[in-house]
């Protein structure tokens, strides 16, 4: 983002140094998130622009160890099914055991980032199957086509497994999640069967779902294993 | 404003590639706001766990309580970053207008 605003030369800019997607930094930081406004708004002081500025305070870093190896998840999910036809009721049955989670982090923000689908989570998976199982299959909303109602379904049931792993103590770094769910979930193995089998779809969209939008670039790039930040 | 294609929930999903924008009243409360971007490369889990990490809304409020603003606008807008910029310029200068009818005299420009 540095060099966008190098480039645009907006009148004020703050450059801060977080990951895309937390340009305020900390979640659930009141002093942290306006700390940063402050001094973003502080910039209208100076006389004249462009100015870009450097912002100085990092987030903290979190020391405490997490084990990758399966046992960093406290929810019991069914083991990885072995038999793609087994996939169906293997990601219904985690679903509904990641469920109890959604739910207490629903209660406890109050407020979901699910919904962009508008189905229920358990007809999301169901449709997420059925197009693995045949790419024929129609669009469970007359009014979207399946391209896109495949993205809006892959995209609401990763929040809805994020929103639930991110409510367990400990849990709430990205990369955390992240690796949790491509690695460790039978919705993750589904996804990455989505990705290898439509990579090249004849359906544009379908295509571009599965090359570029559906899995991030840094997962696979390091495809089975967690990602750790780098310095 | 915001590059994060946030849309109130009953909203039409930003589409592949779109260059329009959302508008997202000041009294749309966070469980009314959902995010439709394309993109897959940025972290989402902050954004799950406190809207104010990318659309501080909340914030601003609090700043005007504290006297650091004077006030916060009615309305605000959101766009899906990762469009060709030249795409962008009709949905940029309807916001302005939109912006300058409201008396805003500063924007805060909020990237994903």
């Amino acid at each position: 983002m540095r060099e966008h605003s190098e480039a645009i030369k907006p009148p004020r800019a703050l450059w801060v140094p977080y990951e895309l997607g937390r340009p305020l930094g900390l979640p659930n930081d009141v002093e942290f998130q306006k700390r940063v406004l402050r001094a973003c708004l502080g910039l209208l002081d100076a006389d004249s622009g462009p100015v870009l500025e450097d912002y100085p305070e990092d987030v903290p870093v979190d020391t405490t160890p997490v084990d990758f190896t399966g046992m960093s998840c406290p929810i019991d999910l069914p083991s990885l099914p072995s038999n793609d036809s087994e996939l169906t009721d293997s990601l219904i049955e985690e679903i509904e055991q990641i469920a109890p989670w959604y739910d207490l982090a629903v209660s406890q923000r109050s407020r979901t980032t699910v919904g962009i689908s508008g189905l229920d989570i358990n007809d999301a998976g169901r449709f997420l199957i059925d197009f693995i199982e045949d790419p024929s299959s129609p669009s469970p909303r007359p009014d979207v086509e399946v391209g896109p109602m495949l993205k809006y379904t892959c995209e609401d049931l990763k929040a809805f497994y994020s929103e639930a792993m991110s409510a367990q103590p400990g849990m709430s770094a990205s990369l955390t999640v992240e690796n949790w769910l491509w690695n460790e979930t039978v919705l993750g193995k589904v996804l990455w069967r989505l990705r290898e089998e439509h990579v090249d779809d004849s359906d544009s969209y379908v295509g571009y779902l599965a090359q570029r939008a559906l899995i991030p670039d840094r997962q696979v790039q390091f495809k089975g294993a967690p990602v750790f930040e780098t310095a | 404003m915001s590059t994060a294609a946030l849309q109130k929930r009953d909203d039409r999903v930003f589409s592949r590639g779109e260059a329009s924008y959302r508008v997202i009243p000041g009294d749309t409360t966070p469980n009314d706001i959902i995010m439709s971007h394309g993109s897959v490369n940025f972290d989402r889990s902050g954004f799950q766990q406190d809207l104010n990490v990318c659309f501080p809304l909340e914030r601003l409020h609090e700043l005007v309580s504290e006297g650091f603003i004077g006030s916060v606008a009615d309305y605000h807008y959101t766009v899906a970053g990762g469009v060709e910029p030249e795409k962008n310029e009709g949905s940029a200068r309807q916001i302005a207008g939109l912006m300058k009818r409201e008396g805003v005299d500063t924007v805060l420009l909020v990237p994903i």
